[in-house]
């Protein structure tokens, strides 16, 4: 048999990284429901913004609306019944999708955009730099996680910062955001140090590379998958943290949020008012299911290294 | 080790003078000056003036010997935090309500270090089965229900409907009475993630080289468990339960405000709500100096468990 080159069309296509990890997330169905539903969530809450934007008047954007008497139990009409105002518990649901997207979502750009130029930094230059951004985290990590969120919550809550009046979520991501980014920063500059002493960084400051070139086109590449595994394991963390915090009065105060929902519905139980306690836990429930299953796959697929002994 | 325990001491100086500047900041550079809500709404300016003068918070903040700055840190290292908004001293609170906090947050602890451990254990041993698979179903599936959920069905359920436990505090019931549900919904709610964790470090101890070992030669699976897994495990194990110390003293902020304990975290709820600044500044920072504390424990704990690791 005589054996011929194969042409550069016959020969099998290497993949990349996110290549790779997308196709093996791909094969997971569960992961790629969860997926759906996490687009999902994210849809809706977009949706809503859009709707308002325009000032389409569809469902969930008149959940001021009275449909019914106050308390009214599941019925046809209203599938999750109605809240001391006669106002649907369906639309209110609804609306808090957004919210908890909202302020998940800030929190998160918020803890990107702090937390990843500084373990970059700390972890590429080291030296005097390294060592005051370590000290920053390691003063903030020695601060329990909810009593320094709530430190900040509390503070910040109607203040006037650079002019801007913090009134509701605002607040509410500037807290999260700006007290969660320790853990990435950690990671980071710990991936950092790792991969400056690899090759491929070496060949680059050989070739006369500037810090800065080395930073953006070589090493952030190579730890980019690291900050969306991140993100997508921190979302359900920043959910539940609004969710505490509505509770206790430091977020939204005059829409609709889960949080409050459920502070609400302290009072209705004993009533026998369960719906709105169960539509809220429901919302949250799903959302946060759905990011767990799909950020350990995501960090099973893209991360081998990382993988838990399944 | 003497000299590591004191070297490891002085590294914590720097991290605490950074909790005390950053509650200066977030407190006092940013909260601004809260002598017209401590007056209330009908207040004359002099009354004003006398708050101000209290509370010190006439001076300058930085740059003289008498700053804000300096007195912030000087009532810090003396743990003097002053008044609260109800004219009681922040100290006092705290000792109040440390030790119903403590009644609660200490049997949850370990109720849940018990379980979860254990569980664990059977987990890793049985791993890749369908009873694995439906574990690892119910950690997940917990870990998404909301806290808040758990504690409101827990008490609607088993206080109000059923009524096996008393639903809210009140002073005549002893202490065993009003914290039992409390610490079951905390230890139920406490399993899902804590399960998962452990079983992760088991699992990692339970293919190793030893532990084949010790079937080869006929160990029953309980002595290879109980013996040698769990001891191997015992650095992760440290780790968190020497770090989850210190927030045992904080209390739990969402169980005592759904059964009104009276403890630290019911405290740090109404500081929340009346926008005391002094309890949560003295709240802050004696939970980072706890913190800070256990740290170093744990580090000493590593050299006392694992004769690998040496002090140099």
């Amino acid at each position: 048999m005589i054996k011929r080159r194969l042409t550069n069309s016959e020969q099998p296509k290497g993949r990349s990284l996110w290549q790779d990890g997308l196709k093996r997330l791909g094969r997971r169905k569960l992961a790629m429901v969860c997926f759906a539903v996490i687009v999902l969530y994210f849809l809706l809450a977009g949706f809503i913004y859009f709707a308002e934007l325009i000032d389409w008047q569809v469902g969930p954007i008149r959940w001021q609306e009275e449909v019914g008497g106050a308390y009214e139990g599941p019925s046809s009409q209203n599938k999750f019944g109605t809240d001391i105002f006669g106002q649907s518990v369906l639309r209110k649901t609804l609306y808090g999708a957004k919210i908890s997207i909202t302020v998940a979502l800030c929190a998160s750009f918020i803890s990107i955009v702090i937390g990843v130029p500084l373990g970059t930094i700390a972890g590429y230059y080291r030296g005097v730099v390294d060592e005051i951004i370590v000290w920053v985290y390691s003063t903030l990590s020695s601060i329990p996680y909810i009593l320094l969120i709530l430190a900040f919550a509390v503070v910040l809550r109607d203040k006037t910062l650079f002019g801007f009046k913090l009134t509701g979520i605002t607040s509410v991501y500037l807290a999260i955001g700006l007290t969660s980014w320790v853990g990435l920063c950690r990671l980071i500059r710990g991936e950092v140090i790792k991969h400056k002493e690899r090759e491929y960084v070496l060949a680059a400051k050989s070739y006369g590379c500037s810090g800065a070139r080395i930073i953006f086109r070589h090493l952030l590449p190579n730890v980019f998958h690291l900050i969306i595994i991140d993100f997508s394991l921190r979302f359900v963390a920043f959910i539940h943290a609004e969710v505490i915090l509505s509770f206790l009065g430091l977020g939204e105060a005059t829409r609709p949020s889960w949080g409050v929902m459920i502070n609400d519905a302290r009072i209705e139980l004993s009533r026998g008012v369960w719906w709105q306690m169960v539509a809220a836990t429901a919302a949250i429930f799903f959302i946060s299911l759905a990011l767990n299953i799909f950020g350990d796959a995501l960090r099973d697929a893209i991360d081998p290294r990382l993988r838990k002994a399944a | 080790m003497t000299t590591y325990i004191i070297r490891r001491l002085l590294y914590t100086i720097p991290i605490v003078l950074g909790v005390l500047l950053l509650t200066f900041v977030l407190f006092t550079v940013v909260g601004g000056d809260v002598s017209i809500e401590i007056a209330g709404k009908n207040a004359t300016p002099e009354t004003i003036e006398e708050i101000r003068e209290e509370y010190g918070l006439n001076k300058p903040l930085f740059l003289s010997w008498d700053s804000q700055f300096i007195n912030h840190f000087k009532s810090a290292l003396t743990f003097d935090f002053g008044r609260a908004r109800d004219r009681e001293l922040v100290v006092d609170k705290i000792k109040r309500g440390v030790w119903p906090s403590l009644a609660l947050t200490v049997p949850m602890f370990f109720g849940v270090l018990i379980i979860s451990v254990s569980l664990a254990l059977v987990v890793a041993f049985v791993r890749g089965s369908a009873w694995d698979v439906f574990a690892v179903v119910v950690c997940v599936a917990g870990m998404s229900i909301p806290y808040l959920s758990f504690i409101l069905l827990g008490q609607y359920f088993f206080a109000y409907k059923l009524g096996l436990f008393p639903i809210f505090f009140s002073p005549d019931l002893s202490m065993a009475e009003y914290v039992a549900l409390p610490v079951l919904i905390g230890i139920v709610t406490g399993l899902g993630a804590n399960v998962r964790f452990y079983r992760t470090v088991m699992l990692d101890e339970i293919r190793s080289d030893y532990v084949r070992t010790a079937f080869a030669k006929g160990l029953d699976a309980r002595r290879v468990l109980f013996k040698h897994v769990l001891k191997n495990a015992m650095i992760p194990i440290i780790t968190r339960v020497v770090l989850a110390i210190p927030f045992l003293f904080l209390g739990s902020l969402l169980l005592e405000r759904f059964f009104g304990i009276p403890g630290l975290g019911y405290l740090m709820i109404e500081a929340i709500g009346s926008r005391d600044y002094f309890v949560i500044n003295a709240m802050t920072y004696i939970s980072a100096i706890l913190f800070v504390i256990f740290n170093v424990i744990t580090d000493i704990c590593y050299g006392l468990v694992d004769p690998r690791i040496s002090f140099d």
